[in-house]
């Protein structure tokens, strides 16, 4: 009766919530958490949304919750900060229906600003952690957070990493079962957290932390593999995989729920092995607490890094002493990510960087622009900074020293938390030029709609938030819109609008070339014979094209879109645009 | 059996994804535990690409480690040279035999290495294949990664009809003819 099938971690989260019964989520994409929500959308029992960022986000989930549904909201590590205010409070109000978020970290910050560990921020708001250690567990678990989270009235978080959330792997699926709604009762006491009530229910939060503690050593989460007792791990997550991959006669302690710890179950494997290592990527959560119960032969970051990623090898060769590198890696060049043929992000950069103008920089794809040989992103911080840190700098420095600066930001970033940084650049006169390169969707991520695209994530048509009249209804008067391809305009726009005394917009307006439909008519081709080996053409980076040994370029048909920026950029006509036909 | 390691290594936008799950799905209908690793967000913007494919009775860690790799899936050739030490001592190489700059050399900053193809046969089983000029006489330059993995095939133990049944089941339905095509042009290949 049951199927069994290969899923991905993020796409095993998304089953496990239709199996509990879920019926609202609501997310930001951002990676490694997006595909949870794109594979929930599919369920036509759950209403899933992309809210405009995770604080919306959270709080749908946490409305759903109160009216008494199961709900769960999906972020990345770094959209845990941008749900955080609500989630704090959320610890305190506990739900109505079983409410779960899922924060997925980015241990080697494969695509991430920063490698924050989640367990941290859920510790600080007093909220339980489950971790998974493979595609089946991240379904069981996501069931059970659910359970969990309804039993000790508490959000539940489900951690998980790139390496988790990335991984593909054999999985039961089950039957959804449904649930009725939580029946609606007022009750402020509970739901209302002003300071009256806020102190009562933080003292509700201790109790029930210190309860879930004590249940913890019998939940069957947490589960002590005894082998070879002379020696132990206490792991959890991915890293228990490499722990059984390396060591596979060592004993484990299995931790399935990180926080709150269950001490008794600990205490009792630390005195059953004599030697002990805390086996955990990124910060030292379980390892402080483990010692500061007096349990100081365990071993941890004296030898596992806070750094990156785990593996297998790491075991090998710091815990078993064994040599895992038969051979040196073959010196290559590296070949960084790189914007895609075509992108119109590299022909607005293109302008940009002739005009020598420095940009703010945000959340995106686009800020591969720091890279040489565009190089004109001077800083990137998180989603909406762009905006606000010109503004910063403006008031540092002065108008004058913002000439010849703009603030760069996606639609999607735009829509996220920049249009509130806009609001500060209007209420406190400052005199930037913005720049949001508008490629109708949430790029970086792989192609996610926002409330500027007119679609959902259910794939519903809906009326679109148009930009630029978002903008002037701020009372912004210099409001722009430019094809991202049109060379001429944009150095027009740029030259112009940074002179302003004034706040003012640009938009540079042009569909990202991996959308579906979007498809240049046109191939380039050099023309050898034409060429005076100048260079301009290559100047914007393009890794379609190639400078060969005479100092000629030759353009890659198979990675070509057609985009024409380069045979623009060619004064003497040696790259032309031929029908693909 | 002991656990296979094959290593799925590109370009970001060459198809790696693809072609693990085509992998995994193989290997899941043969009846194994499998496990994949694959990489999304910004690194597969353009970058260098690494998907692990894991088959066998259990499996327990998804990612293939420094020495491990029974098989090597390169969809360029500096890549494969990137992830070489990634191969057991009697793992094997295919390798399209194909080269894309990386910026570094696009901008002057890197060289791209000479003779690569020689420098992987010199110290591992090596399988050159012409896989993206196959791909584009046939007028479907992106199924270049099919063929490739039609020539891989050939290093593992399916049968070509459990390939192809995968093949037909895991792509989009518009492209399963070109791709089963594309499967065959690699299956029967000679070697190099």
């Amino acid at each position: 009766m049951s199927e069994k099938k290969i899923l991905l971690g993020n796409e095993a989260i998304a089953r496990g919530a239709y199996e509990a019964g879920v019926k609202v989520s609501a997310a930001y994409p951002g990676t490694p958490s997006t595909e949870i929500s794109e594979s929930i959308a599919k369920y036509d029992e759950i209403y899933a949304e992309w809210s405009p960022n995770e604080k919306v986000a959270a709080e749908v989930a946490i409305g759903a919750s109160v009216a008494g549904a199961r709900a769960m909201c999906s972020m990345k590590h770094v959209g845990v900060n941008v749900a955080s205010d609500p989630l704090f409070t959320a610890a305190y109000t506990g739900v109505g229906g079983g409410l779960v978020v899922v924060a997925a970290d980015d241990p080697g910050m494969y695509s991430s600003q920063n490698e924050q560990d989640s367990r941290m921020v859920a510790r600080a708001a007093m909220i339980p952690v489950l971790e998974p250690s493979d595609s089946a567990e991240a379904k069981a678990f996501t069931k059970l957070a659910f359970d969990l989270s309804e039993a000790y009235d508490t959000p539940v978080m489900v951690r998980s990493t790139t390496r988790l959330s990335h991984s593909q792997g054999v999985v039961e699926l089950e039957e959804r079962k449904e649930r009725e709604c939580v029946p609606y009762e007022r009750n402020i006491a509970k739901y209302v957290m002003m300071p009256a009530n806020a102190i009562k229910r933080h003292v509700t939060v201790e109790e029930r932390l210190k309860k879930m503690s004590e249940d913890a050593s019998g939940m069957s989460l947490n589960r002590a593999e005894y082998r070879d007792l002379s020696v132990g791990f206490i792991t959890s997550g991915i890293p228990y995989q490499y722990v059984r991959e390396a060591m596979p006669e060592a004993s484990v302690l299995k931790l399935g729920l990180v926080h709150p710890l269950p001490r008794k179950l600990i205490e009792e494997f630390a005195s059953k092995v004599d030697r002990l290592y805390i086996f955990e990527e990124l910060e030292p959560v379980i390892e402080e607490q483990v010692k500061s119960w007096g349990i100081l032969k365990a071993v941890g970051k004296e030898l596992f890094t806070v750094q990156g990623e785990y593996s297998a090898n790491m075991l090998r060769e710091r815990v078993l002493g064994q040599k895992c590198r038969s051979q040196a890696p073959a010196p290559v060049p590296a070949r960084p990510p790189i914007l895609c043929p075509g992108c119109p992000h590299r022909s607005v950069f293109s302008v940009l960087s002739r005009l020598k103008i420095h940009a703010a920089g945000d959340i995106g794809c686009y800020t591969l622009g720091a890279l040489a040989p565009l190089s004109v992103i001077d800083s990137t911080i998180c989603m909406g900074s762009s905006i606000s840190t010109l503004h910063g700098m403006e008031k540092a420095r002065g108008k004058e020293y913002i000439r010849n600066w703009v603030a760069v930001i996606g639609d999607s970033t735009f829509m996220h938390t920049g249009i509130n940084s806009l609001m500060n650049m209007v209420y406190n006169q400052s005199s930037g030029t913005v720049v949001i390169l508008d490629n109708s969707t949430t790029g970086m991520t792989g192609h996610q709609d926002h409330a500027a695209t007119g679609k959902t994530l259910k794939g519903e048509v809906v009326p679109a938030i148009n930009i630029a009249t978002l903008c002037r209804s701020l009372g912004i008067e210099h409001v722009y819109e430019v094809n991202a391809f049109d060379l001429d305009g944009l150095e027009e726009a740029f030259q112009r609008e940074t002179k302003r005394d004034a706040v003012s917009v640009i938009i540079t307006k042009a569909p990202c070339v991996l959308l579906k439909g979007v498809n240049f008519p046109n191939k380039c081709v050099s023309i050898p014979e034409k060429c005076r080996k100048c260079g301009a053409c290559l100047r914007p980076g393009c890794p379609a094209l190639t400078k060969n040994a005479d100092g000629t370029v030759s353009i890659d048909e198979t990675m070509c879109n057609g985009c024409g920026l380069c045979a623009k950029l060619c004064k003497f006509d040696a790259i032309e645009t031929r029908s693909k036909k | 059996m002991d656990v296979k390691n094959i290593m799925i290594v590109g370009v970001g936008g060459q198809g790696t994804l693809l072609t693990s799950r085509i992998l995994g799905n193989l290997a899941i209908s043969a009846g194994f535990d499998v496990k994949l690793s694959e990489v999304h967000g910004m690194a597969q913007r353009g970058g260098s690409v690494v998907t692990f494919v894991r088959y066998g009775e259990q499996v327990a860690e998804p990612i293939v480690e420094e020495g491990c790799a029974d098989v090597l899936i390169a969809f360029e050739r500096l890549e494969a040279l990137r992830y070489l030490h990634f191969l057991k001592e009697d793992g094997v190489i295919i390798v399209n035999d194909w080269r894309i700059d990386p910026i570094t050399v696009v901008t002057g900053a890197a060289q791209y290495p000479e003779n690569i193809v020689d420098t992987l046969q010199a110290v591992r089983k090596t399988i050159a294949v012409e896989a993206t000029k196959t791909a584009i006489e046939m007028g479907a330059p992106k199924a270049f990664n099919v063929v490739v993995l039609g020539a891989a095939a050939r290093y593992m133990s399916f049968s070509k009809e459990d390939w192809i049944r995968v093949i037909e089941k895991t792509v989009p339905t518009k492209t399963v003819e070109i791709n089963r095509k594309a499967f065959e042009a690699g299956y029967c290949m000679e070697e190099a």
